[in-house]
Parts: structure tokens; sequence; C-alpha cells
């Protein structure tokens, strides 16, 4: 198990160093003068662009110039923006959290109803039920999710006046940061406390379901082929044969077996968090990473695009991996 | 007797036999056939010009609620166009867009797969190590990077939407050429002394072509979603063009007080991602053997 | 009687019409008693011992006059009841014992999870009862074995820890259903010795399901021929090995020439032409005339009955057409 495992983790290296090659590239394939896309309006200062240019190397080959890049990247230096001038990585550390606590709260909402929806359709098979959780399922999978982000602001904060339209947490109240994320902030705050917890969590809600519509529709419908699959296997007949209560045999014999497909969808699915987050906090206007990268191609912040390509690519190579391992674990006849 | 008969039909009308059976996908392709021939007639079609401007009927309601105009079917924008001869035009717009993705995609894709799967070793690391930097990248990151490389525009969202389908493609390739590489009719093929291209070409493709079709229905389906959302983030086509994701872009600020101008582009976009996703499927039971029972 | 069956019928509604696997279908079992039931594969044999598991699936309709176990009506039995009784006092093992086994889980979780079922046992209690019956079915170095899971097991070893899970809780009807198909030839003699071994020690009833004479031939009091869902000879296991009266029994046999010598041997495939019927299309009369080379006119129109030993008009009598 354990070799498996640091065999996995050497298998990154590679890939992360492709990533680092892309995001070198990026800003060499965009048309114009590299130094000026990093400096921006700085770099009509002479002293600044020669700096620029020593740091980059750009008099030197290629190769160097990328193990320079390398280096700096390795080292947590992905230069600066353009538009706010600090630091890259401080910059995505500050909205890190959102994006997180956005795709964890979308992501409980597509597991904890979809695992069972899928459970329920595929022991109901081919009745009503399972018919029309399936025909919902499909139109979740193919849902637009930019219109059904509008769609949701339309009908809940804007017809029942149930949520809040944007943003994370009221005005009024101001939440220290400790984790970042504003659930459990809004209680350690002096300020805080139920009220504004019940606030972050109804800004929430709204991005969370539509962030988390197709997750929930993918997951459920992998969940019941897995588990009509599974539900044929000799051992549920073995299970039932001994006398287990049907519920028993569902949930511990065969939810077991299903999860190693569904375990691999929900994988795929966390590496699509960022996708998703991209779309859903424009449209929520959520101070998150998706917004950041929108909003920084858009005034073509280079050094942010740039950087942003690496460390997200990173998370979601990292997220493959550890959802690699938890397949391991899933599927005791893989560990040899 | 029953199973000889059955043999006996030919190959499309047997497909087509379990085809049919699937409701959702005989719904899936009456819509989908639809959605084309309003693209195909759009001028016959649309009432209007998509970039007609009514004076005077900014943001009107659609005709069937109160304060509705029959004139406006679907509305008018903020500008006075009317909602529905602009849609009409989209049509052609995001399903051409689809289908460039399709094509660009399924070409490239496909051949790289090909290499991949046939020549295997360097060849293939290569290729699948490019596949996996690319995967690392969520879809929508890497299409408006891509985006923002070439610079917003129609054309270059194909681009981007496309470089993104291509890893389904390779893997699904290059998974059936392993397949059917080992198969008897190849091995017959190179005693014959036929080259490699050829092989690859007329031997094994061939073969390969059902799920390669089905990934491909499905590939429009997320070809036209990318597409529009690229539209809507501003990195698509661009206004006045009367594509769907563009058209929610520019009605966003008035979707309080006008929300039909939001409704109708991405039901329309949901609709024809819906029914490719149900032609995909019926395609998928249709055409897969190991389904068949 | 343990287990008695009455005209047991199982219908099944597909596609393409009902289809009748099991037809009529009477038979009964003593207490202490081994019963073999021979015949093809889509004899409706498993699907009987489902149905005397209650684990037929939901588009199978069934009826009998009688279908009772320890004079307790099965047919009627709610979901709860069947819980109770399957694995305690009707056990079962099967044909592919590495299939059968759940991937997911130790040999031990699994022999402890029946345990606590239904036994009034603690974890504890339950964990050394396991390692109690791994001994039992002869399993070497059993306390190793309880923490391997079973891809890490031989199909010797895996339907020894079938057989373990299937007596822990002293069921009164053993039902094995072909255990010894997917076995190597030398496992398949030890794992048969040790259920006719287990079966003597503990008194209990064992229905041996098969498509091999070989294997009942020595380890059976009685047999039962069963083709096309219907029981076409039936009687003591000896008589009907030396003298069967019905063509089918015949052709089995005449398949098998060293079933009456020894169960040694690889198991061989029938030699009687042809296939068993397509269920949705029963000939008419005698279900097996299409293949009897002794049919007659009156088989083809009429069906024969089974209040005799035999389901045949024109019974054989040694080898031969009377």
């Amino acid at each position: 198990m354990l070799k498996a495992v640091l065999k996995k983790i050497l298998n990154l290296i590679p890939t992360l160093l492709g990533v680092s090659v892309l995001a070198f590239l990026l800003i060499r394939l965009v048309p114009g003068d590299p130094i000026m896309l990093l400096l921006g309006e700085r770099g009509a200062d002479p002293q600044m662009y020669a700096e620029m240019k020593r740091t980059m190397g750009l008099d030197r080959s290629l190769l160097h110039q990328y193990f320079t890049f390398l280096s700096n990247v390795l080292r947590g230096d992905f230069g600066y923006s353009i538009v706010s001038k600090r630091p890259v990585l401080t910059e995505f550390l500050d909205r890190f959290p959102a994006t997180l606590e956005l795709g964890i709260m979308a992501m409980t909402f597509a597991i904890t109803l979809g695992i069972p929806f899928g459970i329920i359709a595929a022991v109901k098979r081919n009745t009503i039920f399972d018919y029309s959780l399936m025909g919902a399922g499909l139109v979740g999978y193919s849902m637009p999710i930019f219109w059904w982000g509008l769609m949701l602001i339309i009908v809940f904060s804007v017809k029942l006046g149930w949520t809040p339209v944007s943003g994370r947490i009221d005005v009024l109240y101001e939440i220290e940061r400790h984790t970042g994320l504003l659930l459990i902030d809004s209680w350690m705050s002096p300020d805080g406390g139920f009220a504004a917890f019940k606030s972050a969590l109804s800004h929430l809600i709204l991005p969370a379901l539509a962030m988390g519509t197709i997750p929930l529709a993918v997951v459920a419908r992998m969940t019941r082929s897995s588990m009509l699959e599974v539900l044929g296997e000799d051992y549920i007949r073995t299970a039932r044969a001994k006398g287990l209560p049907y519920v028993r045999v569902v949930i511990v014999h065969a939810l077991r077996n299903a999860m190693v497909p569904i375990i691999t969808i929900l994988g795929l699915l966390f590496g699509s968090i960022i996708t998703g987050a991209i779309l859903t906090e424009m449209i929520f206007s959520w101070p998150g990473i998706g917004k950041w990268i929108v909003f920084s191609i858009n005034a073509r912040d280079y050094p942010v695009i740039q950087g942003g390509v690496v460390m997200i690519a990173s998370l979601v190579i990292l997220t493959n991996t550890i959802v690699d391992v938890l397949y391991l674990w899933a599927n005791p006849r893989m560990r040899q | 007797m029953e199973t000889n008969q059955q043999k006996e039909l030919s190959p499309f009308r047997e497909f087509w036999h379990s085809f049919a059976q699937n409701r959702g996908a005989v719904i899936g392709l009456a819509v989908l056939t639809f959605f084309i021939a309003i693209g195909i007639f759009s001028p016959l079609l649309a009432p209007y010009s998509p970039s007609q401007l009514f004076e005077g009927t900014y943001r009107l309601p659609p005709a069937f609620t109160s304060g509705g105009n029959i004139k406006f079917f679907l509305g008018t924008d903020d500008v006075g166009r009317d909602i529905l001869s602009r849609l009409i035009y989209g049509t052609s717009l995001s399903l051409g867009v689809g289908l460039m993705v399709v094509v660009v995609s399924l070409i490239s894709g496909t051949i790289l797969g090909l290499l991949a799967g046939y020549f295997e070793k360097h060849v293939d690391s290569t290729i699948m190590r490019l596949t996996d930097i690319i995967m690392a990248l969520p879809s929508t990151l890497l299409a408006i990077v891509v985006a923002a490389i070439l610079g917003p525009g129609l054309v270059n969202a194909v681009w981007a939407v496309s470089i993104v389908a291509i890893p389904n493609y390779i893997r699904l390739v290059r998974a059936l050429v392993m397949a059917e590489k080992k198969r008897a009719y190849v091995t017959a093929a190179h005693a014959y002394g036929a080259g490699h291209i050829r092989i690859m070409l007329s031997e094994i493709l061939p073969n390969c072509t059902a799920p390669i079709i089905v990934q491909a229905t499905l590939g429009l389906s997320e070809g036209i979603l990318n597409a529009a959302a690229l539209g809507f983030l501003g990195l698509g086509a661009q206004p006045p063009t009367p594509e769907w994701g563009t058209m929610l872009a520019d009605a966003r600020p008035f979707m309080e007080s006008s929300p039909w101008m939001v409704t109708f582009p991405g039901l329309s976009i949901l609709l024809v991602v819906l029914a490719l996703n149900l032609v995909g499927d019926g395609l998928r039971d249709a055409l897969d053997p190991r389904l068949k029972k | 009687m343990l287990l008695d069956v009455q005209n047991l019928t199982i219908t099944f509604d597909t596609k393409y019409g009902p289809l009748t696997a099991v037809r009529d279908l009477s038979f009964s079992l003593k207490m202490g008693e081994t019963l073999g039931v021979v015949g093809e594969s889509g004899c409706g044999k498993s699907i009987t011992n489902l149905a005397i598991m209650g684990l037929l699936p939901t588009q199978a309709k069934i009826s009998a006059t009688r279908l009772a176990f320890e004079g307790n009506d099965l047919v009627s039995m709610s979901e709860r009841q069947w819980q109770r009784l399957r694995g305690k006092d009707i056990a079962m093992i099967f044909q592919d014992p590495m299939s059968a086994l759940n991937p997911c889980y130790t040999v031990g979780h699994q022999l402890v999870e029946t345990l606590l079922v239904h036994r009034d046992f603690s974890k504890k209690e339950a964990w050394s009862e396991s390692l109690n019956l791994m001994e039992q079915v002869g399993i070497p170095a059993p306390s190793e074995r309880l923490k391997a899971y079973p891809h890490e097991l031989s199909g010797g070893m895996a339907q020894r820890v079938m057989i373990a899970m299937a007596i822990s809780s002293n069921p009164k009807l053993l039902i094995a259903d072909e255990p010894t198909t997917a076995l190597d030839v030398t496992i398949q003699d030890q794992i048969l010795r040790l259920l006719k071994d287990l079966q003597e020690k503990r008194q209990m009833s064992l229905m041996l399901v098969t498509h091999d004479l070989g294997v009942v031939a020595q380890n059976t009091d009685r047999i039962q021929v069963m083709y096309a869902g219907e029981v076409v000879e039936s009687g003591l296991t000896q008589e009907v090995i030396h003298h069967p009266t019905h063509p089918y029994t015949s052709g089995l046999l005449a398949g098998h020439p060293t079933a009456e010598v020894s169960t040694k041997g690889k198991a061989r495939l029938p030699s009687i032409p042809g296939m068993v019927p397509d269920l949705r299309h029963r000939p008419q009369g005698c279900q097996f005339h299409p293949r009897c080379s002794y049919a007659q006119d009156k088989c083809r129109r009429e069906m024969p009955s089974d209040a005799g030993p035999t389901r045949c008009f024109y019974p054989l009598s040694n080898g031969r057409p009377a």
C-alpha cells in the first residue's frame, strides 16, 4: 500500500513540470513584449524594465529562463500582480478560502444527495421513481450553470427575497480571518455569532446549489449504474443468503463495492470544482479564485494568470492523486 | 429461427430498431432536428433581422405576459431588438460552433490517439503526458487562458474549446486502438505487408467508429456549452452577435427587471444540450455491443 | 418432513412473454437426508434453490400447493421472517466461491458478520467461534486466514470459507449449488468429502445440486433428475445410477461412464444431442422428446405424468426400451 502511494507521488513530478512549462510558455505565446506584459504600466520605468529583464534572464537562453522561472515558483515567488501590485501568492491565498468554502459546500450538497438518489434509483430500478430521478439527473447534467445561477437568483433572491444576490456575508459584519472559511470564522469573531453565521450561510446557499447541480447529477447517475452492476454480483446473493437485512446488504455490501467507480468520478469532479467556481463566482460575485482569474484575464494581468495557472493545476493534480490513494483504500484488490 | 431473422436485418435497420426503443433518445432526436431546421432556415423563420432596432420598445415582456406585444413574441431587449429573432439567428451560431469544435477536436484527437495506441512506447508516453497536463487544467480555465492568449472572438473560442476537448478523443481512440491491434485481422494485414498508415486508417479505425460517434455526440453538447460559457464570460462571440451565451451576458444587468431577457437564451442552450445528451445516451446503448443483450 | 415442495411453479415475466422456469415440481426432504439434484444447466435447479431461499427476483411469480420448511409455509412469509430463516435454518453455498465472497471485506469480517446476525454472540466470541469454524472446515493457519481478503485465497480455500459461513449457525438444511464446478479436480473431492463429513457429523440435510452425476453418485442417499424445470426421474441414488429408466438420465450417465465407479475424473458434458428447450417456447408433450431417440407419437402429443418414479411413457429397463 505504502509503495503504491509513493509510486503515485513520484508520478506527480513530470506532470507538474509539464504544467510549469505550459505556464512559462504562456507569457511568451501572447503577442507582445513579455516584460511589458509582466510589468504593465510600470514597464515605462526604464530602471524597472532593466531589472525585470535581468531577473527573467531574457538575454539568456530559453532553458535558462525556464529554470529561473521554475526556481522562483518553487520558492513561492510568482511575481507581482500588475493591478494590485501585491505578490501573486498572497493574492491567491487571500481568495482561496472563499473558493474552498464554496467548493466544499457544493460537493457536500452533491454527495449527500447524489449518492442516496443513485442508490434509491438503483434499488427501485425501472419504477416511476427511478425514471423521474434519472430524468431530473439528465436535465441537471445538461444544465448551463451560468444560466442556472441567474435563474436561481431571479427566483430566490429577486422574486422570493429569501437569499442575498451576491457576496459572502452582509457588510454589517466585520469578520476577523482565522481559517478564511466564513462559516467557521463567523462564530469566532467578537461581533459574530449565530446572526453572522446565518448571514454567511444564506450567502453561500445559492452559489453552492448552482455549482453543485452538475456534480449532483453526475454522482447520482454514476451511483445508480455502479450500484446496478454490483447488485447483480454473486456476493450480494451470498449476503442475502446469510440472512442479512436488505438495507444492510445494500449499504454495507453493495455500496462499499460500488464506491470504487464513484470515488473515481468524485475525483474528476473535485478537479472540475475550479471550472464550476469560475462561472459560479462570476454570477454571484463570489470573491474567490475563479472571479480573480477571469478578472485578471480581462485586465491582462499576466503574472496573475501565469501564477494562477500553476497553482490551480497543481491543486487539481494533487486532488487527483489523493483520489487515487482513496481508490486503493476502497479496492483491496488493487493494493498489490 | 428468430435470431436468424434478426441477423438478416441490415446493420442500420438493426441499429435504428434498438435506438428507437429508447423513448428519450427519440425525443432528443426530434428536438435536435427541430433546432437544426431552425438553424438552417433562420432567415425564413425569423420575423425580423437580429440587429433591427425598434425604437420605443425597449425591454418589452413576452407576448404571453401582461404588457407584452404580439409583434414580439418573446419580448425585446434593452436596445429594442426582437429576442425571438435573435434566438433564431443564434441557433446556427451555437450549433455551428459546436460542430466546428467537434470537427477540430475529433480529427486532431483521433490522429494523436491512433499514433499513441498504435506505436505505444515513446510516442504514447509523450502524447499521454501532454494529455495529462491538459487534463490537469480545468476545462473552463484552459479555455479562458487560450482565449486570453488568442484574444476574444468566436473563432478563437472554437480553438479554445477544441483544445479542451482533444484529450477525451485521444484517450478513447488510444484505448480502442490498443484493443483492436491485437485482433487477428491486423496481424493478417501485417502479413500481407500493409504499411502502418494503411493499417491504422483502413483496418483499425473503421472498427472503432461506434464509440467515437458516441463521444462526438457528447462532445457536441459539451462544445456548445463551453462556447456559450466563454461567450457569457465575454471571451467568445462579441456583442452584438446573437450568440446565446453572449446574449445572456448582455442581458445580465437587466435580469432583475426583465428576467425574460436571460430566461430564453439559457433555455435554448439547455434544450439543445439536453437533446444532444439524450441522443448520445441512446446512441451508446444502441451501438455499444457490451450493453446489447 | 423438513422440506416439502408440492406442485411448485415459477414463472418469469419477460419482455418476450412469460417464461416458466420450473413447472409443477414436487419433492421432499427428510431431516438428515442427502438429496442430489441433477440436470444440465438451464433445467431450473438454481431457480428452485433460490425459491427455497426466498431470493427470487421480483419479476418471478411463484405458485405451489405446498412449499413448506418444517411445516411453515414459505410462500406467504414476510421478508423479515425470511431473514430469520436464511442463513440460520437454511444455508447455501454457490458455484464460484471467489465471486461469492465480498472482495472488500476480510474473511473474518464476513464470518463474524454472519455469526452476529443469527447467534447471540459478542464480537469477541464471534471471532473465536470463527476460528473454531475455520478449523472445522480444515483451513490451515486459521487466525491468519481470517485477516485475509478473498482475493488472497485459492478457490478451494474460498469454498471452505463459504462452507464455514454456511454451517456457522447450525442450519438444518444446506443447499450446495454446484459447489465444486469451479474448482480443480483434486480440490473437488476434498470439498465433497468435507460436505459429506459435516453433514454426517451435524445430522443436517444436504441438497447437492450439480450437472455432474459423478458428484452425486457417492455422496447422496437419493437423487432426482431435472429436465426443463420438471423432475423426470427420482429414486435411491444407487438404483437410479445402475438402472436408469428415463432416457434423459440414461443419456447423462452415458456421458459419464465412470459415474458408478468413482467420482474421480473431470466432469464431462453429457453426450445427449440437442439443447435444453427455450422455456418460452416449450415443446408439446414430453419436454424431452425432441432430443429423445426413443420418442414415439404419444410423446409428442401428451405430457407424461410424474406420478411414478419416472416421467416417461416408455421407461427403459436395463438401458433399453421395454
